[in-house]
């Protein structure tokens, strides 16, 4: 009933048995049709599971009037609304791609992407790479300083990461980043200073090396050195190359992705294969900076929920004492009973990320679709806040709940897909 | 008008600034602040929300950054003030609590992996599933619960008996266990008598009887009320009873229960008289007129405590324990008033005190009753205010005062109601002061009936220990001082209130016997359960997170589940889920 395998729990245990064994490694920055070809036409990808435009936050339609006008497909930005408003751009989901996007996850060919390969299955996963904070394309900001800024990623920064790491040879390993900065205080999604430092210092000695102009290195190294969640987009990447991997194992009730497109919650879980099983996205609570309010609140966004699968982010509230508050303005000690409230919906921990601040248990491993239903826990992600108008950016950070109603769906479909119950 | 205050070198977390730009915005005259690092970044943030000025134009992303808008300068001290003040105060309060607490029983028996007992009280439909769940796991169960029915009881029983675990319940309201108190329970001496009984209020007026005499207790056994119920058999009871005999701290048992079926009744008695050790028996309402061989039958739960107590020291049996002892209390009162009202909140006791009264009124009482009365015979009545028409919505009258007030009031307002008898059940779980909460409500009904030339007498006992949360101490010391004329067990205010109104119980003296002969049961006790007699047990907690305290106070260890429904008790996904098991 379960393919090679006697019960569900061996299947589970098969499922997340391949998420430890996991080799990520960062092996270039590319332009993402040269490796997602479904983007050599008009074609736009976005986060979450599938959506059409008419149902896209303001935010997400602003980032597809950004990316229309960085694709040079519309000359200004009425005529990329009316472009995407009459049909003529594609939609494809992130995830049906090999790819993740942070917020809006809106991603065109030219964009350059993070090709993250993972070397126990030899996939590889793509994902944009961080703008930092403010007006960026990702919230919806579609200004010239955000194509600009895009410009300069596919000009500049793109290829000069490229050079670096191939002055490096084999890649750069992952696990070993992230396994070093949850000692330093990261959960890989609210939190993400300590990863970009190592990423910077790791990178450093290699750009200086490339054949980048001065200016150019100079350039590149400053942005890395501003951007504090440079790092998070690394993380996507990685966590969607091993999760994929896990995901062919098709059998059991661990869940294989997470994402959200504004509109709807969409998750996957390894018996159920690529079927989408979503319910209506919550809204994230959390703080505001000032002159913004939980009202103004965007709903939740983005394939970043990829790190609360792989078991980081919100599933690793302990491991970051320094965004704890985020979960309610509590101290350390709800900190550890969010993470231990998270336990009790996971298999097993991760011996690869070992927690310091939780007597060096290892981060979350493999979410069971059935202790959700079962417990009614919720996975928690931790989520920057998007204004709900296209955009202004970030107004704040906190977190939202993966909606219950998703697992039950996907439980009952597995049930029924095994001939175990008659559908409903 | 904006201000702006940079503090140059003063950099602090993002999270700590947007917490302590909530806390300055909610300060009076306060129209917007923002507290932010002066980075780029957050410059934009600033114009994007109007709160830029040119005095940002010089900070630099170590710089912290104070801009508020206000209509009066003086503010501004202010909010330097709690600026400082916050940052100055960042440690968080935090309580910790002495036991972990899970939302599942794997991580429950991952938290406490020696776990052995399991207490329940969930609602009524899951608690015989949760019971099988610990049973599955090894655990002996204590189903505080009540609405199981008596299949899943007897399905349950079967199971543990076979594993050989103890089931104590459903609806058993206390145990004590190796000297920690589970649930609705006393804090008493260690000592050498174990009691086992069918009745939560039963064991509680025993055993701190038996604590007040001066003896101990080495386990307190519940059963659950419908054990001896001819559909369960006994099960817990036979089985509680060979531990106890094995058990070598335990010297005498002693054995509460209603009067059970007549087969039941036999099977338990012939367990009792193969054991070595002398046993001290109530079956109550029965009128027992002799013991027989090493079984001692007591006709009240005082008698029950008195005799184990004397089994227990090694002095001879006297023939009868249940005279009046204190003098009786000289009354005024007018002709019409001639009745006692019993208002009970442990159902036991009240039954105790309706038996008593129809002895002394020489009235039959063993018809059927309605609405929670134990004993309606001409006005004189005794109701158990914990039955559960009184407890629909409302809390049992051992954590809540205003039934009992209530019922007081409408008592008073009977004419002929001379007496007013209740009972007071201290320890964990019940209500940390009900002396103190019941006084206001007998003041007024006393100060009512002297307007009206008159008076009304409360008599009352207290069911508790020195060492209960409480202090019995202060709890009669408070009554007294109220005027209630307080007698140390049940039976003795029961009699006192008939002896008030001149009437007399006959009194029954026993003679021992030599028992009928019977075939001796052999007695054998599983490892788990001798376990669970010679060790303080490691508790998973399943519902009320009160329990918790008693077990912590005295030795057990605890994890706390806090329960929920499977599935949030949705049927279908339930069924999905067994399916995917």
């Amino acid at each position: 009933m379960y393919g090679q395998f006697k019960t569900i729990d061996e299947a589970n245990r098969a499922v997340i048995d391949k998420i430890v064994s996991g080799a990520p490694f960062l092996v270039d920055v590319v332009p993402a049709k040269s490796v997602i070809k479904e983007l050599n036409g008009k074609v736009l990808l976005h986060a979450g599971p599938p959506i059409k435009w008419e149902n896209m936050t303001s935010p997400m339609q602003g980032s597809c009037v950004g990316a229309t006008l960085f694709e040079g497909w519309a000359a200004n930005a009425d005529e990329a609304f009316k472009m995407l408003e009459n049909g003529e751009i594609e939609f494809i989901p992130c995830h049906h791609v090999n790819a993740v996007g942070p917020m809006g996850g809106i991603t065109s060919g030219s964009m350059p992407v993070l090709v993250v390969e993972n070397r126990d299955g030899g996939n590889q996963a793509y994902c944009t790479m961080n703008e930092g904070i403010g007006a960026v394309l990702r919230f919806g900001a579609y200004s010239e300083e955000v194509i600009n800024r895009l410009g300069w990623f596919r000009d500049v920064l793109g290829p000069t990461l490229s050079k670096a790491i191939k002055v490096k040879g084999d890649g750069l390993n992952v696990n070993v980043m992230i396994a070093k900065a949850i000692t330093m205080g990261d959960e890989f999604h609210q939190r993400n200073i300590a990863g970009s430092l190592i990423f910077l210092k790791d990178l450093v000695p290699y750009i200086l090396q490339t054949d980048a102009t001065d200016q150019e290195k100079q350039d590149v190294i400053q942005f890395l050195a501003d951007t504090d969640q440079f790092f998070l987009n690394v993380a996507m990447a990685t966590t969607k190359a091993v999760m994929d991997t896990a995901r062919e194992i098709q059998h059991g009730t661990v869940v294989t992705a997470m994402c959200r497109n504004g509109h709807e919650f969409g998750i996957r879980i390894a018996g159920m294969g690529d079927q989408w099983f979503t319910a209506p996205v919550n809204t994230p609570q959390g703080l505001f900076f000032t002159g913004y309010d939980q009202d103004m609140a965007c709903p939740d966004m983005g394939d970043s929920a990829i790190t609360e699968t792989y078991g980081v982010g919100g599933m690793a509230m302990i491991a970051a004492p320094g965004v704890t508050r985020f979960v309610g303005a509590g101290g350390m000690d709800d900190a550890v009973s969010t993470s231990n409230d998270m336990m009790e919906i996971c298999i097993d921990h991760n011996p690869n990320f070992s927690i310091p601040t939780w007597d060096f248990k290892g981060s979350c491993l493999g979410i069971d679709a059935r202790k959700v239903v079962e417990t009614g826990i919720e996975p928690v992600i931790n989520t920057g806040i998007a204004h709900k108008e296209a955009g202004v950016g970030q107004i704040g950070a906190g977190t939202v709940r993966a909606p219950l109603a998703c697992f039950e769906k996907a439980i009952d479909a597995y049930a029924v897909k095994l001939g175990l119950i008659d559908p409903q | 008008m904006l201000y702006t205050i940079v503090k140059q070198n003063s950099y602090q977390d993002s999270v700590n600034l947007m917490l302590l730009t909530n806390k300055i915005s909610t300060m009076e005259g306060i129209n917007k602040v923002q507290i932010m690092m002066g980075t780029p970044a957050n410059k934009d943030i600033l114009k994007a929300a109007g709160l830029y000025t040119d005095e940002l134009e010089g900070a630099a992303s170590n710089d912290m950054c104070i801009v508020v808008d206000t209509d009066s300068e003086e503010k501004i001290q202010e909010v330097l003030d709690e600026t400082d003040n916050y940052l100055n105060n960042q440690a968080i309060a935090s309580g910790k609590e002495a036991f972990e607490t899970v939302r599942s029983w794997d991580k429950a028996t991952n938290a406490l992996p020696g776990a052995n007992l399991a207490i329940i009280s969930t609602p009524g439909q899951y608690a015989a599933e949760e019971a099988e769940k610990a049973l599955d796991r090894d655990m002996h169960v204590l189903i505080f619960s009540d609405n199981v029915t008596v299949e899943d009881e007897r399905r349950i029983k079967e199971k543990a008996h076979e594993k050989g675990l103890l089931v104590m319940g459903p609806d058993c309201g206390t145990a004590v266990v190796s000297g920690v108190p589970l649930a609705f329970a006393n804090v008493m001496k260690t000592g050498k008598i174990g009691v086992i009984g069918a009745s939560g209020t039963g064991i509680q007026e025993v055993t701190t009887e038996i604590d007040r005499l001066g003896a101990g207790v080495s386990h307190a056994i519940g059963t659950g009320g419908r054990d001896l119920n001819d559909k369960i058999g006994a099960i817990t009871m036979l089985d509680g009873i060979k531990a106890l005999a094995q058990h070598s701290q335990t010297e005498v048992i002693t054995l509460i229960s209603k009067p059970p079926a007549k087969e039941v009744r036999d099977e338990v008695v012939q367990l009792l008289q193969s054991i070595s050790k002398p046993v001290v028996a109530i079956f109550l309402g029965e009128e027992p007129h002799n013991h027989e061989g090493n079984v001692y039958y007591a006709n009240t739960l005082e008698e029950t405590a008195a005799i184990a107590v004397d089994l227990a020291k090694g002095n001879p049996i006297k023939s009868n324990y249940n005279s009046l002892q204190d003098e009786v209390p000289a009354v005024n009162l007018k002709p019409e008033q001639k009745t006692i009202k019993g208002l009970y909140s442990g159902g036991t006791l009240g039954y105790e005190a309706a038996t008593l009264i129809s002895s002394g009124l020489n009235y039959d009482n063993s018809g059927a009753h309605e609405e929670g009365y134990l004993l309606n015979a001409n006005g004189f009545e005794v109701i158990d205010l914990g039955d559960d028409i009184y407890t629909q919505g409302k809390p049992h009258p051992m954590i809540d005062p205003d039934t009992r007030i209530q019922y007081f009031q409408k008592a008073a307002q009977d004419e002929s109601t001379a007496i007013i008898l209740f009972d007071l059940v201290l320890g964990y779980g019940s209500h940390e002061d009900m002396a103190g909460a019941l006084i206001p409500g007998i003041e007024k009904i006393q100060k009512d009936a002297q307007a009206k030339g008159k008076e009304i007498y409360f008599v009352a006992s207290v069911c508790g220990t020195d060492q209960d949360p409480q202090g019995i101490d202060e709890q009669k010391a408070k009554l007294e001082k109220a005027g209630v004329i307080l007698r140390d067990s049940n039976n003795q205010a029961v009699l006192t209130a008939l002896a008030m109104l001149d009437i007399q119980i006959e009194e029954v003296q026993k003679e021992v016997v030599p028992a009928k002969e019977t075939a001796p049961v052999e007695i054998t006790v599983s490892e788990a359960i001798q376990k669970l007699l010679t060790e303080k047990p490691n508790v998973v907690n399943v519902g009320l997170k009160k329990f918790t305290e008693a077990i912590t106070a005295n030795g057990g260890r605890v994890v706390q589940y806090d329960w929920r429904p499977v599935a949030g008790g949705n049927a279908r996904l339930r069924k999905v889920l067994s399916v995917l098991r």
